[in-house]
């Protein structure tokens, strides 16, 4: 290193200092704390006990655990609908508002809207919208003659989660939108002379150019999905009998509400090691779909 | 100047009617659950539970929203207090720190600052649900080496936004590497120093991107659940949203009515930023996801 290199080296962790220092406490040590009382009996208990060594006990109690087995398949079940639906409403809404036509400001924010709140307060009025006796869902079935639907009960709860989450997918719906923006007018209009209509426009022009939007999207809707806690923590509390016991929700539980810090640490290294290999998966299937233009 | 472009355009007047009904339909589906709410939260119990159910309150009773502020279980007033404590002290140590560290990965050249980048990038992506337990344990350490309680306390909430959001971090790098670097050489020539040129040059110029980190990092304290819920324990330390799920625990689900005030009253700073920072909010968006 020269000796501007080694100033502009000083200056440059000068500059990122804080975040070195946060990186390292809140991010860094952290995951290797987690990693490491995932291998340890750690209770939180008075008086306080050093975790202690058991090796892999944690994960082999993991794999003849129900809950475990359990939230797993939840959690599969859940992200395998909310998140492909998720992305094609997301998509088809912003096709649509992206269309030339007056209004599309009120329609754009309408939209948008419901992704802005906060959660607590999206489960609370769905869960009275989703209500058996009184819920405006079940009074609007009954007026298109069809019986009433137990949405929060064990077989309904967990489309209605999903269905909860399309409601709030504006913000990927503002990202597709300005995706859209960068589809090259000239290649559309060249696509249109040539006599392509618009379902051949959408899919030969419009969509290649937008697939690094909905790379992008996907690998969030992953990451997404399979955290979700906050709304089945205050809908559902997890039930009606643990259909909607998420594995997010069984790490909580772990370590909240019994405090068993190790257990409930290997639960986020197994959730961790799903997300990371999706999201894997994800790029490495990259290569063959998602053209940079 | 360039020909109007004509593709995009509808000409077909019908297509163009089609699309106005499809979002029209798709519109009032999305407003149903704000209109309900708003609605239910003006009658009085025994309406809520009326059938046919009605969307104009007869009679209405708007003494709900100060019901809600003198409940028992509902501190309205208190804990409305306690979310703006921590989201002033998130929003000033987000937005300051995150620009000290943009400057450093936007316009200071040196070596393994791709890396770091990339670092930073990739930590987005960890769910708050693996750190959890561990955090959990380091606030409690945190507790015993600074001799003072971290949990149960506002402190594990606000603490780290002083060290730096990713998000924030890359939004503001996206925007100071368009702010040409003749004026900051011009600044250097002046005898300013790197930080003389942040905080005269840089940041002024930076202003709606720092409004962007602003206000999200706003909604991110306003909208949070599971960071209160693990870190404070007593019930004067709520913030809105903790307080909200309390209530709505502690009264069961029947009094949809003050259930419902108190969830428009959570809503409703959200609401109003979003009318008042529109642009914003689509810019901040877009910026992180579409040019990452």
């Amino acid at each position: 290193m020269t000796q501007e290199e080694r100033q502009n080296f000083f200056k440059g962790m000068a500059f990122l200092a804080p975040w070195l220092f946060g990186f390292a406490v809140f991010t860094a040590i952290p995951i290797c704390l987690s990693c490491y009382y995932s291998f340890c009996d750690f209770s939180l208990t008075v008086p306080r006990r050093a975790p202690l060594w058991i090796g892999m006990d944690n994960y082999r109690q993991l794999m003849h655990d129900s809950l475990f087995w359990k939230s797993l398949g939840n959690t599969v079940y859940y992200v395998a609908m909310a998140l492909p639906a998720g992305m094609l409403v997301s998509l088809g809404l912003a096709l649509l508002l992206n269309a030339k036509i007056r209004g599309q400001a009120i329609y754009r924010a309408i939209i948008f809207l419901p992704s802005l709140i906060p959660a607590i307060a999206s489960a609370m009025v769905w869960m009275w919208m989703y209500n058996t006796q009184y819920g405006l869902l079940n009074y609007l079935l009954g007026k298109v003659g069809l019986p009433p639907v137990a949405w929060l009960g064990e077989k309904g709860a967990m489309p209605s989660l999903a269905l909860m989450s399309v409601w709030g997918v504006g913000n990927t719906v503002i990202i597709y939108l300005a995706g859209l923006q960068d589809v090259p007018r000239e290649l559309l209009e060249a696509a249109e002379i040539d006599g392509a209509g618009a379902m051949r426009r959408l899919f030969s022009v419009t969509l290649p150019f937008l697939t690094p939007v909905i790379f992008f999207n996907l690998v969030m809707g992953i990451i997404g999905a399979f955290s979700i806690l906050t709304v089945p923590y205050i809908m559902t509390q997890g039930g009606p009998n643990n259909a909607t016991y998420f594995f997010t929700f069984f790490n909580y539980d772990e370590a909240f509400k019994f405090l068993h810090m190790g257990y409930a640490s290997a639960i986020a290294w197994i959730q961790l090691v799903i997300t990371l290999a999706l999201t894997g998966i994800a790029f490495w299937s990259a290569k063959k779909w998602v053209h940079y233009g | 100047m360039t020909a109007k472009p004509k593709i995009g355009r509808i000409r077909n007047p019908w297509n163009a009617l089609a699309i106005h009904a499809g979002l029209i339909c798709i519109c009032v589906g999305y407003l149903l659950p704000f209109l309900w709410m708003a609605s239910t939260s003006l009658k009085t119990l025994e309406k809520t539970g009326e059938i046919p159910p009605r969307f104009i309150p007869h009679p209405w009773q708007p003494q709900n929203y100060v019901k809600i502020f003198t409940h028992p279980t509902f501190h309205a007033v208190l804990f409305t207090r306690n979310t703006i404590v921590i989201a002033i002290l998130t929003v000033a140590g987000t937005t300051l720190s995150s620009a000290i560290v943009a400057y450093g990965f936007a316009r200071i050249q040196f070596r393994g600052r791709g890396i770091l980048f990339g670092i930073m990038l990739a930590t987005i992506m960890i769910p708050f649900p693996v750190t959890m337990v561990p955090l959990f344990t380091i606030f409690r350490r945190l507790g015993d080496l600074t001799g003072m309680a971290w949990l149960g306390t506002f402190k594990p909430l606000w603490v780290p936004a002083w060290f730096g959001s990713a998000f924030s971090i890359f939004l503001l790098r996206q925007f100071f590497l368009t702010i040409p670097k003749d004026l900051s050489e011009a600044a250097r020539i002046d005898g300013c120093g790197e930080l003389g040129i942040l905080f005269r040059v840089v940041l002024p110029l930076a202003r709606p991107a720092l409004a962007v980190v602003a206000l999200f990092s706003f909604m991110v304290v306003w909208n949070d659940f599971l960071a209160p819920l693990v870190y404070l324990q007593r019930p004067e330390q709520f913030t809105l949203a903790l307080g909200l799920d309390n209530f709505q625990s502690a009264v069961g689900g029947t009094p949809w009515h003050l259930l419902m005030a108190a969830s428009v009253l959570v809503i409703l700073p959200v609401v109003a930023l979003f009318f008042l920072a529109q642009r914003t909010f689509i810019e901040g968006i877009t910026t992180t996801g579409i040019k990452g």
